[in-house]
């Protein structure tokens, strides 16, 4: 069996994701379909509740 | 560390964070300031330091700069401390000789209406940060050996689930349970929303897979009394029936989970016809009597109040579900629900919430400054659309009460040497970074141990604490921060004792040497709070990017 995992969407979940995975020395494939990763938490300033910079 | 001073060429990034920091503060005055400082070679503003093009202009600067020590002043090292070293890392320069000022938490932030003694301080905070960095040795990482064996401390369905997750993955895991069976809180329950599971199935068919893996050892009216080591080796004692276990364990799960509040001394609360959602459980479970006609919940009891001011968020939903239960087994019963805001949230929930309006489950508010009575045969509640008290029948008062701590969480709390919080509840390593993992690498929490959760969230943590927990011990090593403790003068080392006395972390030990008794450092053991060589009379020990030279440069610079 192929150990490579396919992870869609390269928001907060899927980057999480995909670092966990790779962090286990796992081979990651990161699909997003947008020019840049980050999604919705790329777009915000800051965050509750402790106020740390989104990006 | 390069043996003449002129080679030392520092490159000082100056972080505007969008309007975070520039907003506030004179980014062309500290540029220029910045520039004029002893070693600096390089000086450059961005909009975004941790940005990819922030990033890259650091690298950039290294590479084309000749750059060997870099300062970033821009936000918190608690966030952002990591990304700037591994950066340096990447760009060939080692980690270790990065030095961050933060000129946001405070400067910009704490005098947003002072722009000139905001600036004037982050002035002095830059002035103190090149002054170490030029200081600065490089170091190397740590790597230590990982125990592939987890512990999961409590068997409920939070801890069960990171066990058999741990368990999937090929691992061997010990599970501690302090009653005598496993299934916690899910042995007391009828049916789970919105699904309508049978809870006592889900216990059972989890119970069953747990004892029956040959990679878990299961330990009930077990107790977990002495947590040493660190991450990927620690070693547990274990009180259990057939005496005391030491297991070597690489890595920890808390599932404690958290218990029914007992409403004592509120609304008549009797156990019998005044009961809790929980006592509510069990007697949906057995079947609950036809004679009860007339049923009245009350929400928040116990809960956002000054004692205890956080909402439990799942007794809304149980309220609902258990209303639904008590009309599908006497479908004549009337079920009012007294209400301060119904939380919930969720597609599934509010469909359920719906359903139930159509079921005729009722719903009406109360204000808790004016809160509902509860009287023999009825309860009175103020109806503020009618602007008048209601009398509604009760046979059964039900008093939705919130999860509380667990009574031993402070015992487990002390053992592991993790935080709780002001409600007794496990604090994470971050609320947003790091939900699942306390700040103490290798321990890891899930389920109502953190804070109130139902039977999902709890088994999605609990799967979620075991992947976090299984990279350790999927990798077999770990890499830890050179910044520590080091005997840097042996000599000066008496072996008294004290620094050991103190450690926190047990990372400390006396050795006899050839040179006689010298406290000896475990190095993946600490953490580098100084404690120890704050204390040494003697400067004997030091803390590799915090040394007493570094220090004092630091101070020197600002009093000058």
């Amino acid at each position: 069996m192929t150990k490579d995992v396919l992870v869609i969407g390269g928001g907060i979940a899927g980057m999480q994701a995909s670092l966990d995975l790779g962090d286990m020395g796992i081979k990651v494939h990161l699909v997003e379909k947008l020019p840049s990763i980050g999604g919705k938490m790329a777009q915000l300033d800051k965050t509750f509740p402790t106020n740390d910079c989104a990006i | 560390m390069p043996d003449k001073k002129e080679d030392i060429r520092i490159g000082v990034f100056l972080c505007h964070c969008g309007s975070n920091i520039a907003g506030y503060l004179n980014m062309e005055e500290l540029e220029e300031f910045s520039k004029k400082l002893p070693h600096v070679t390089f000086v450059q503003r961005n909009l975004y330091s941790c940005s990819e093009g922030g990033i890259n202009e650091i690298k950039k600067g290294i590479k084309e700069q000749n750059l060997n020590r870099v300062v970033v002043a821009s936000c918190t090292p608690r966030t952002h401390e990591p990304l700037f070293r591994s950066s340096c890392g990447e760009a060939g320069l080692n980690p270790y000789l990065f030095e961050m000022v933060n000129i946001r938490d405070q400067c910009s932030w704490v005098h947003m209406q002072e722009k000139e003694d905001g600036t004037t301080k982050a002035k002095d905070l830059i002035r103190m940060g090149v002054a170490k960095a030029a200081l600065l040795e490089p170091q190397e990482p740590i790597m230590s050996e990982v125990q592939i064996r987890a512990l999961v401390i409590g068997g409920g369905i939070a801890g069960m689930t990171a066990t058999l997750a741990f368990a999937n993955r090929g691992y061997e895991v010990v599970l501690v349970e302090k009653e005598e069976a496993l299934g916690g809180m899910l042995n007391h329950l009828s049916k789970l929303g919105p699904t309508m599971t049978d809870a006592s199935a889900l216990a059972e068919e989890k119970v069953r897979a747990v004892t029956g893996h040959s990679k878990i050892t299961v330990f009930t009216k077990a107790k977990v009394t002495l947590v040493q080591g660190f991450i990927g080796k620690y070693k547990v004692d274990i009180e259990t029936e057939s005496g005391n276990k030491n297991i070597d364990i690489g890595v920890i799960v808390v599932a404690t989970g958290g218990r029914a509040f007992v409403p004592e001394g509120l609304y008549g609360y009797d156990g019998k016809r005044v009961i809790t959602q929980l006592e509510l459980e069990v007697l949906l479970k057995n079947g609950l009597a036809s004679a009860i006609k007339n049923v009245v919940m009350i929400q928040c009891v116990g809960s956002r109040n000054e004692e205890r001011p956080y909402c439990s968020r799942i007794c809304c939903q149980t309220a609902v579900k258990n209303a639904m239960l008590i009309r599908e087994q006497n479908p004549d019963a009337k079920v009012s629900i007294l209400y301060r805001d119904m939380q919930m949230y969720g597609v599934e929930n509010e469909e359920m919430f719906r359903d139930s309006k159509v079921k005729r489950v009722r719903y009406i508010n109360y204000d808790p400054a004016n809160p509902p009575e509860v009287e023999p045969d009825n309860v009175r509640v103020y109806h503020a659309l009618l602007g008048r008290d209601m009398d509604l029948a009760a046979d059964l008062v039900v008093l939705s009460t919130p999860i509380v701590a667990q009574d031993d969480a402070n015992v487990v709390s002390q053992l592991l040497r993790v935080p709780i919080d002001e409600n007794g509840f496990f604090m994470e390593g971050h609320v947003k970074l790091k939900p699942l993992d306390f700040a103490t690498s290798g321990i890891f929490l899930c389920g109502s141990a953190r804070f109130p959760a139902n039977i999902r969230e709890a088994v999605a943590q609990g799967l979620g604490a075991a992947s976090r927990a299984s990279i350790p011990l999927a990798k077999g090593s770990v890499v830890v921060e050179p910044i520590i403790s080091v005997l840097a003068n042996e000599d000066a080392c008496r072996g008294c004792g004290l620094c050991v006395a103190l450690c926190p972390y047990g990372a400390l030990e006396i050795q006899n040497t050839e040179k006689g008794r010298k406290v000896h450092v475990i190095d993946v053991a600490c953490k580098g709070c100084g404690v120890c060589a704050a204390t040494c009379y003697q400067h004997a020990l030091s803390i590799n990017s915090f040394t007493d030279k570094q220090i004092e440069a630091q101070v020197e610079a600002f009093l000058n």
